[in-house]
């Protein structure tokens, strides 16, 4: 299995020199010369301070870069843990790096970190982000201990951050996820992840590696397919998840297509599974202590969102036609027509308009990207909304409001499944 | 005089009716055949869509898209299709028969100028329904990148595409059943010369604001709109 074209044979042998470890931990890098000496200080710590006795590797598959990453993590200094530390390491930390360059990208750092898993014999993973300004050693605790300690299969991440932020995850991709396949996962799009060498192998069995919808966002996909294929799920809290460089301003647009187009492909193929489960959802346990704080507040353009939600579905309504039902294309268009003071995209209609977006997309009703395309004008004015309604709300409203809408999912899953399963 | 106009009359009347007794077996023949031909093709799709009608093959076009290519080009689901088009095919091909039934020489060299220049027809038709495919396509894919990019007038600009594309198509489905070639090409190098010129001068002299605006929006807008909407991350 770890014998594949994708690993280079010197990475082979740096692996076969290290022999077997209890963990590995992985960073992906891709130009993150300014910040990856924090975050491989960041792990190292991490390693040394909880898990001093274990046999233990760090793996970089870097993405091609040309800032020198790979040399800044070859010749970073082990940081004198005595400053830090009461404990000092009593094994050596090995450093792997490989570069690739695949067209895969992501998916292929993905697999390398998988196939190593496996040749190493690696009982629990994790893999962190190159570029989190907030990283602290404790991540690598919550992501590896629940694996290595509770024999959990894989560690999914839950992030301290801003009512405003993960919009798309909180009104689509998590509560989708809770109510087809029954798993609480809150961020299913975390970047950071924790997992056992047995369910590595199990994905590197799966031979969906070179397809679009894994290359896009392959956290949902691990996520959804260990789910499927019943393995062992929780979730660490983490803390606040801060990015050297900002990564808000991703278009939203490919932020749909890519997460909502891997979803939606991932349920395709997993449809014997969810369509079938008839259990009632089940809450990921949590490790690690919550809390909420205080968080500046932001400026939102909501007119420009509001006039983009009237101009679209305006616009669009030929293309709409043949996505959504008469009736809920007429709600759609009603309340675009409302002003700012009276604007308000109830759940029941969101949740309605999101499994006709699925069940269209499954049947092909017109082509799959175009599809995804034309729910960005909808999801702009349902973000709208949850501006709006949340802007003087705390956590514990925000929490209630996101438990609300989750239950409205669970609540209108018999629509999904019959539209899903009718012929087009 | 009169008996000679008489004469002249009969026997004209005698040729006539000769003429025609020898004539109305072939019309008689050509009615026959083109109703033979009705119910022959009639029978035919009716035995089509029993055929092909089966689920299966319904599942088969389904699975292989073609189902939803039709959709896309608004024509009927495949099996209906294959119907319709045996249908036409053999009673077009019965009425030329029946036609060539009635042995004049004129109409039978036309009639094989007719089935020399079927194969040209189907070809154009082909290249029709492509090119209505990649109309609808594009047409789609830019009202929905221009609505996303909130540029005004998505509809009016993805209407043109649409346009510009069919018009490119028709072009070359008229050349390829050698319809006016030349005046084809040159009324479509004028049209599309127009159209561009039009659009130069319009940006140039009427929309200067407007393209101004359009410029500033692509190149300038991307600092403000970080500074604001797009301050919410998706992900």
């Amino acid at each position: 299995m770890a014998e594949e074209t994708f690993l280079s044979d010197e990475f082979v042998r740096k692996l076969t020199a290290v022999g077997e470890v209890d963990i590995l931990v992985a960073v992906p890098t891709f130009n993150n010369r300014n910040t990856i000496e924090q975050v491989v200080n960041a792990v190292q710590l991490g390693l040394v301070k909880y898990f001093p006795r274990e046999r233990i590797v760090l793996i970089n598959p870097d993405g091609g870069s040309k800032d020198g990453t790979p040399e800044a993590i070859r010749n970073s200094s082990t940081p004198d843990f005595r400053t830090v530390l009461s404990s000092a390491p009593l094994r050596t930390i090995h450093r792997i790096t490989t570069t690739y360059g695949s067209v895969d990208g992501r998916s292929t750092a993905w697999r390398i970190i998988m196939a190593a898993a496996d040749l190493l014999r690696a009982r629990a993973c994790a893999v962190v982000s190159p570029d989190i300004e907030s990283i602290t050693p404790e991540w690598i605790e919550a992501l590896v201990r629940p694996v290595y300690k509770e024999q959990f299969d894989l560690v999914t991440p839950i992030y301290h951050r801003h009512k405003y932020d993960g919009l798309l995850v909180n009104n689509i991709i998590a509560p989708a996820i809770r109510a087809v396949y029954g798993v609480n996962v809150r961020e299913p799009v975390g970047s950071e992840l924790g997992f056992s060498g047995r369910l590595a192998c199990h994905y590197l069995e799966q031979e969906v590696w070179h397809e679009e919808f894994v290359r896009a966002r392959t956290e949902i996909w691990m996520t959804t397919r260990a789910i499927a294929d019943g393995f062992r799920l929780c979730q660490a809290f983490l803390g606040p998840k801060v990015h050297a460089q900002e990564t808000s301003t991703q278009n939203i647009v490919t932020a749909i297509r890519e997460a909502l187009g891997t979803l939606l492909r991932c349920m395709e193929n997993q449809q014997a599974y969810w369509l079938s489960r008839t259990e009632p959802p089940q809450m990921a346990p949590v490790f690690g202590l919550e809390y909420s704080s205080g968080l500046e507040p932001r400026r939102i353009n909501r007119k420009k969102m509001l006039e983009m939600f009237h101009n679209g579905v305006s616009q669009l309504t030929p293309i709409l036609e043949s996505i959504l039902s008469p009736e809920t294309l007429g709600q759609v268009k009603w309340i675009s027509q409302q002003n700012e003071k009276q604007f308000q995209f109830p759940d029941e209609l969101w949740v309605k308009t999101i499994y006709e977006f699925a069940a269209s997309y499954h049947h092909s009703v017109i082509n799959r990207e175009h599809l995804l395309q034309a729910l960005t004008p909808i999801y702009r004015g349902r973000i709208c909304s949850v501006v709006l309604e949340n802007q003087r709300a705390g956590a514990e409203q925000i929490e209630k409001r996101r438990e609300a809408l989750f239950q409205e999912y669970e609540r209108q899953r018999p629509l999904l499944v019959e539209k899903w399963a009718r012929k087009a | 005089m009169g008996q000679l106009i008489l004469n002249t009359l009969s026997q004209t009347l005698g040729n006539f009716f000769s003429a025609l007794a020898l004539f109305l077996p072939h019309v008689l023949s050509m009615l026959v055949i083109i109703a033979a031909g009705f119910l022959v093709a009639l029978v035919l799709k009716v035995m089509v869509r029993r055929v092909f009608g089966i689920a299966s093959f319904r599942k088969y076009c389904d699975s292989a898209g073609l189902t939803q290519l039709m959709r896309k080009a608004a024509l009927p689901p495949p099996v209906d299709l294959l119907g319709q088009i045996i249908f036409w095919v053999v009673w077009i091909v019965f009425i030329v028969l029946g036609i060539d039934a009635l042995g004049i020489s004129a109409l039978r060299e036309q009639i094989s100028r007719f089935f020399m220049f079927l194969p040209q027809i189907f070809v154009a038709m082909v290249v029709l329904f492509i090119g209505l495919l990649i109309a609808n396509f594009f047409s789609r894919a830019t009202l929905l990148a221009a609505t996303n990019a909130n540029y005004p007038s998505a509809r009016l600009l993805s209407t043109l595409v649409r346009l510009i594309i069919i018009i490119f198509f028709v072009t070359m489905a008229l050349e390829q059943i050698g319809l006016g070639r030349r005046v084809v090409l040159i009324a479509f190098s004028i049209a599309f010369g127009a159209m561009m010129m039009g659009t130069a001068i319009a940006f140039g002299l009427g929309g200067r604001d407007v393209a101004r605006q359009i410029l500033e929006k692509q190149f300038l807008q991307q600092e403000e709109s970080d500074e604001k909407d797009e301050e919410i991350s998706p992900l």
